[in-house]
């Protein structure tokens, strides 16, 4: 018997779906259902005239778990394709942020700073608070949300990851 | 030419009469009182009218395993669908092809809990493969067409279609004839990969010692299947050993049959399977009765996996080479790769290979002790199979340890005349399940081999019985005891019996009587014979209360986290072996 790989990977799941009632909670149900893990789940309609939806997951688990993952999404209805981003090649993810700081002299000033060198956007100010609009990989909305911390951070939402692969193919080929 | 219009419940129906279906299981409410009301109008689709609604869902599996199309259940909104849980999961776990149609209130009060609401599509979400909550009657046709297709194909599932009042009663144009779906993203995979077919061939024809290990997919593919399933262990020449579910696909009388393998599987089954070096899985998905131990799960052969479904695939246990494909399919295409290439298996390695199993066969571990004086379980079963084996007869089982002993001592020749609750072994699930096919085979013998535990779960069926005149025997091996888990307690629990004594149980004779049937009691191995030929000669429904040894248990026996050639073949081993912690937290 192939010996079992226990080692535990994370992994970035396309899924594109028939934007039908239900069909999130299917997915969602999937996951709880089994036990697996969600650590990211973004969702909107792509495709308006076929009324697609994608599905951007980032999950973990062992080999043979991810399989499972990848194999019961696959098997509800309305999905029309499941797409392993992480195995099959390079892929861009983003997520976008939206991040409130409030505060008053330095720390103010400190806080335009830093969002000056992430790159983030300022979508509203006023005497007292910022809020910074950041577009990037997580990890880099991880570290500057930890900076502005300190510097008054009142409020995030973030979106989750969307991701799509690298080069001329799409998801369904 | 101006359109024609229904209402959605004659639409329902039409649809239904163009997916060919002759019976409905169902029980009325204020929520589908329209398509009763249509259903009144109308011959061509027979209603049979339940006494519950779970018991609607296993007449529907019954039907459906038993002719190989979808089981039809219709019931009303709120407790009627709560009610057709049990039934709809066991089918799911089962893969039994079923339609549920379930009634709902209006789609302007959906979310108002509004009298005899239940958010159904949302309870049935996990236990169906696929629910829809119809939103307009220009919908229904498509929706029912599609249920059908979805229901059938591929693995087949339960589909549940929600209906609101509203819905059932606006008019919609009729689209003539049944449509046949090209369904956008369901594709069910049917054709094996070639390449597949090929590396299969290489693995199998270096074995040394194989095993057909077959299952329940085996025979939901067909019973074109099953009979391949023959051919293909015939010309390899090797055993083949069945799950619970796959009874029946291969004969069980041939030499070449092992018996069932797993937890309460034969010796010569569970042996083989750990000794093997290339198992050849054909629509079975490694559970845990079958697997006992996984890292202790035939560690040393080569695993190939026909499945269907590629979630079976590498879900327990992993496997050298799957082949996605329906069973049939996949067979004759290895049966002709083998033919092509003018393949045979060393005979040599062979003849070594059934010695080693002749040796573990004269175990002869399904033998039991007869008395005079007390009927013993296995007997009794025995007998019932000798005085029926001639016949056309179905057996469905409810569970316990009845039903291990009906798979053990009954003999299954072909497919689609065994039916049992395996994936969920939902108690009540024999008696609905058994006139579930004697309406589908109104001229066979059909049995449902019962415990007095389990019987009870769905006794109130015996008005269903006398009502269509159906006439299913009840043969209740009565133990005055839940033996299954009375027997785990004894393993397990130190012999503390707790709450699993039968107490204050009916006068079964008198039970049959008070509905009209016709009630019988042996209570002597002497008078056994007689007393079941009277059961098959006697026209109508038959409770027989068949008094058995209390304490008799089911031998052989795996216990939960232990490897196959762990197994209790009787009470002395059970004795000499104790369980392991870790198998004490397995179910
Ligand atoms: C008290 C009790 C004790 C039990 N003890 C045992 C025991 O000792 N031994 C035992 O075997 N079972 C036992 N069971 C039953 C057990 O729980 C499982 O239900 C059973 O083993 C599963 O059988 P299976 O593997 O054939 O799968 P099934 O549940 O029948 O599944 C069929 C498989 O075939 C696939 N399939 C379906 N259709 C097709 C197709 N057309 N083509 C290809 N593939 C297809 C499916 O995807 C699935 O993977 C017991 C149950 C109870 C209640
Ligand atoms: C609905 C349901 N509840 C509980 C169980 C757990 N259970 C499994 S076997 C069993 C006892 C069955 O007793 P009986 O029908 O008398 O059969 P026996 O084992 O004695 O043959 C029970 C309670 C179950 N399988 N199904």
């Amino acid at each position: 018997m192939a010996p079992k790989d226990m080692s535990i990977e994370r992994r970035t799941i396309a899924v594109l779906v028939d934007n039908e009632p239900g069909v999130l909670a299917r997915v969602i149900g999937l996951f709880s259902g089994r036990g697996y893990n969600i650590e990211s789940l973004t969702v909107s309609e792509v495709d308006t005239t076929r009324h697609q939806s994608r599905i951007t997951i980032i999950t973990s688990g062992t080999p043979q778990i991810l399989e499972q993952i990848k194999a019961q999404l696959d098997r509800l209805v309305p999905v029309h394709a499941v797409s392993d981003l992480t195995k099959k090649g390079p892929s861009v993810e983003r997520e976008l942020a939206l991040v409130k700081v409030s505060g008053k002299g330095n720390k103010r000033v400190e806080s335009l700073r830093i969002a000056d060198i992430f790159r983030a956007r300022v979508v509203d100010s006023g005497l007292d608070h910022f809020i910074f609009e950041m577009t990037g990989r997580s990890d880099k909305l991880n570290v500057f949300i930890e900076l502005m911390r300190p510097l008054g951070l009142i409020d995030v939402s973030r979106t989750g990851v969307v991701a799509i692969s690298r080069g001329s193919t799409g998801l369904l080929n | 030419m101006a359109a024609r219009k229904m209402t959605g419940s004659q639409l329902v129906l039409q649809a239904l009469c163009d997916q060919g279906v002759e019976v409905i299981f169902g029980y009325p409410g204020g929520a589908v009182l329209p398509i009763y009301d249509a259903l009144h109008q109308q011959n061509s689709l027979r209603h049979i009218l339940v006494r519950h609604e779970q018991a609607a869902v296993h007449a529907a599996e019954g039907y459906a395993r038993s002719t190989g199309k979808v089981g039809v259940v219709l019931v009303t909104s709120g407790p009627g669908a709560t009610n057709a849980v049990t039934g709809l999961t066991d089918a799911l776990m089962d893969s039994i092809p079923v339609v549920c149609l379930t009634g709902q209130v209006p789609t302007h009060l959906i979310g108002n809990d509004a009298f005899q609401e239940a958010d159904t599509t949302g309870i049935t979400r996990p236990c169906t493969k696929h629910n829809y909550l119809v939103k307009s009657a220009e919908d229904v046709s498509r929706i029912v067409h599609e249920a059908f297709y979805v229901a059938r194909s591929g693995r087949p599932g339960p589909v549940v279609i929600d209906l609101p009042k509203d819905v059932l009663q606006a008019k919609a144009n009729v689209t003539e004839g049944g449509e046949e779906i090209q369904h956008k993203s369901y594709k069910p995979r049917i054709k094996p990969d070639p390449k597949a077919i090929g590396q299969a061939i290489e693995i199998i024809a270096k074995a040394k010692r194989p095993i057909v290990y077959s299952g329940g997919g085996v025979i939901n593919s067909g019973d074109k299947a099953s009979r391949l399933l023959t051919r293909f262990v015939r010309i390899l020449g090797a055993p083949c050993t069945s799950t619970l579910m796959g009874l029946g696909a291969y004969p069980a009388s041939d030499p070449q049959f092992l018996g069932m393998l797993g937890m309460h599987g034969t010796y010569e089954a569970n042996l083989a399977m750990y000794n093997c070096d290339v198992m050849i899985n054909v629509g079975a998905r490694f559970d845990d009765r079958v697997t006992g131990r996984l890292d202790e799960f035939s560690p040393n052969s080569k695993k190939i996996h026909i499945d269907i479904d590629p979630s079976s695939i590498n879900k327990n246990v992993v496997v050298e080479l799957p082949v996605i494909g329906d069973v049939a399919a996949v067979l004759d295409a290895l049966l002709k790769a083998w033919a092509k290439g003018g393949h045979s298996l060393s005979q040599r390695a062979l003849k070594q290979w059934w010695k080693s199993i002749e040796g573990w066969r004269g175990r002869e571990c399904l033998n039991f002790e007869s008395t005079d004086s007390v009927i013993k379980p296995q007997y009794a079963i025995q007998r019932l199979y000798e005085l029926t084996k001639d016949r056309e007869t179905f057996i469905t089982t409810e569970v316990g340890q009845h039903q291990m002993w009906a798979a053990q001592y009954y003999k299954f020749e072909k497919p689609r005349h065994w039916m049992t609750s395996g994936g969920l072994g939902t108690m009540g699930y024999g008696l609905p399940a058994a006139y579930g096919v004697q309406v589908a085979h109104p001229d066979a013998l059909v049995i449902d081999i019962a415990g007095e535990a389990s019987i009870q779960m769905n006794i109130q069926e015996l008005g269903t019985l006398m009502q269509y005149r159906l006439p299913v025997k009840v043969f209740i091996i009565n133990n005055q005891w839940m033996g299954m888990v009375r027997q785990w307690q004894e393993l397990l629990h130190g012999e503390r019996y707790s709450q699993t004594y039968s107490e204050s149980l009916p006068d079964f004779v008198k039970l049959a009587e008070a509905y009209g049937a016709r009630g019988l009691r042996a209570e002597k191995p002497a008078e056994l014979d007689g007393l079941i030929k009277e059961m098959i000669d006697h026209p109508g429904p038959v409770i027989f209360d068949c008094l058995v040894d209390q304490k008799e248990n089911c031998f052989p026996m795996i216990p939960s986290g232990a490897a196959h050639y762990d197994m209790l073949l009787g009470p002395e081993d059970q004795a000499a072996k104790p369980v392991s912690e870790e198998g004490m937290v397995l179910v």
